[in-house]
């Protein structure tokens, strides 16, 4: 259970050494990404002016105010309150982000599923854990709201966030086939009949 | 008691923001009661960057979560208070409107075929506002609920069978618990309605997920239920965040109605960790806000 301090962009060699139940901090640049970003990207041809490669996403849409641009809010907008959103609903995503973005970290909450963590093991990438629902914590490690880019589907624009010491944040899928979610359901689906019983209810 | 508009148009406002922001003690009660039991390294760990979140939120007068959710206002009108209810639904609107454009919060709120968000946080039939009476004197109250679509995401509605019995309930709640696994934002307030007719079985298990954790059926058969499942629940192993532990959710409750010889229909509605709401009390003597 190794602790890593990632600046991003990261190398493949970079996230294959990641393992399940590792901590993460990430410095550097974060780019925040939500269900309308990723259904225009890859379902409507969209296509973004900022590099990927190397990078790590986050599943969110924030809370933000419009500003005067300037040298402290570049992009217009100041960061009023940054969280995460559940990331099952992003699934398929997950691998053209990866094959035709080169995105290395996806961080979210509550986990990805199967097509993920093949994704994640094929082309060398890893989901970090972020707590649900600690948004005012998580906005204390955004430093600024650097650039933005498909606006138009604000709040569910593409953001480029400048943060320091983003986490820790758990490794909770890696790129050789480890997923926590996987275990705990397991674990979860083992106890159900006990569980049940425990009710008074027979299962077949 | 006559009802002043602009003091509804305002707590309306100021409600939204609150809500957002002031987690109610009695949540705050129940994260130090999970914490107190947990046995899981990870699990504990997961609680206590919740804990270390809502004070960060209290010390930097910021929002709990990101998510400002669908607005939702149950108001309770008491005996002798006039006010006439269709301007009381628009001052309603209009401070969930002024609070979502002034603060500014996120508006989550998208027209639900174009997608189009009118960043107001309302639309058709949203805010939800909901009316009902009751025989205090001299009052108006109005419960604020931004309610986060994690787990509004998970909500799940079986027309059960009578020959199914409460067998059907008791697995019905412990199999949603399950699909739901870290979706929800776990712990939850796993919200149970059991009878009625569909869209009432709906809304009653929308009440029990945002009742005030200590409250108690009041059904004394429901209220037994509700500690079986809350300590069944809790036996799964899903865990905050589902990662795994004891703290899968802070209780179960559960809300019924009476229904038909040749129904059983039991849903589930979950609430998140950031269990939000506040209340605005309209008495003679002004206004009082709480939970």
């Amino acid at each position: 259970m190794a602790h890593h301090v990632l600046t991003t962009p990261i190398t493949e060699a970079q996230v294959r050494l990641l393992r399940v139940n590792d901590t993460v901090t990430l410095q550097g640049t974060l780019f925040g990404i939500r269900d309308a970003t990723q259904i225009h990207m890859f379902d409507r041809g969209r296509t973004t002016r900022f590099a990927l490669a190397g990078h790590a996403v986050i599943h969110t849409a924030p809370n933000v105010k419009k500003v005067a641009a300037s040298a402290e809010f570049p992009a217009g907008y100041a960061a009023v309150c940054v969280g995460t959103t559940t990331s099952d609903r992003m699934e398929r995503f997950t691998r053209p982000l990866m094959s035709q973005n080169g995105v290395r970290l996806i961080i979210g909450k509550g986990g990805l599923r199967e097509a993920s963590g093949a994704a994640f093991s094929d082309l060398g990438g890893a989901y970090l854990a972020i707590i649900g629902g600690t948004a005012a914590l998580e906005t204390t490690w955004i430093e600024q709201i650097e650039d933005v880019d498909l606006d138009d589907l604000n709040p569910e624009s593409l953001w480029k966030f400048r943060i320091r010491d983003f986490g820790p944040l758990l490794v909770g899928m890696d790129s050789h086939g480890g997923s926590l979610y996987d275990q705990v359901r397991a674990a979860v689906d083992a106890r159900r009949t006990q569980v049940l019983a425990g009710l008074g209810v027979a299962t077949s | 008691m006559i009802v002043d508009l602009q003091q509804v148009e305002e707590a309306a406002r100021e409600l939204y923001i609150r809500a957002l922001k002031i987690l109610p003690p009695d949540i705050k009660q129940g994260f130090a009661r999970l914490d107190a039991g947990e046995t899981d390294h990870t699990a504990k760990s997961v609680l206590n960057t919740m804990l270390a979140n809502i004070r960060v939120a209290e010390d930097t007068d910021n929002l709990l979560c990101q998510d400002t959710g669908i607005p939702i206002y149950n108001v309770r009108i008491g005996a002798n208070t006039r006010v006439d209810g269709y301007s009381l639904k628009q001052a309603i609107r209009r401070g969930c409107e002024q609070a979502t454009r002034g603060y500014p919060l996120r508006s989550s709120v998208v027209h639900p075929l174009t997608r189009k968000n009118e960043h107001s946080s309302c639309g058709i039939e949203v805010p939800v506002i909901h009316i009902d009476f009751s025989d205090t004197a001299e009052t108006l109250e109005i419960e604020m609920v931004p309610k986060g679509s994690g787990s509004e995401n998970n909500s799940f509605l079986k027309m059960a069978i009578p020959a199914e019995g409460i067998d059907a309930i008791k697995t019905f709640v412990v199999d949603c618990v399950i699909a739901a696994g870290g979706k929800t934002c776990p712990p939850t307030i796993v919200g149970v309605g059991v009878g009625g007719t569909s869209d009432l079985c709906v809304a009653l298990a929308k009440r029990a997920a945002t009742r005030a954790l200590g409250s108690r059926s009041g059904d004394a058969d429901a209220a037994r239920l509700e500690a079986q499942l809350s300590a069944a629940v809790n036996l799964l192993g899903v865990g905050p965040q589902g990662l795994g532990g004891d703290s899968t959710a802070f209780a179960v409750h559960i809300e019924v109605a009476a229904t038909h010889i040749t129904m059983n229909p039991v849903a589930v509605n979950m609430q998140c960790h950031s269990a939000r709401r506040a209340r605005a009390t309209f008495t003679p003597t002004g206004v009082a806000y709480g939970f």
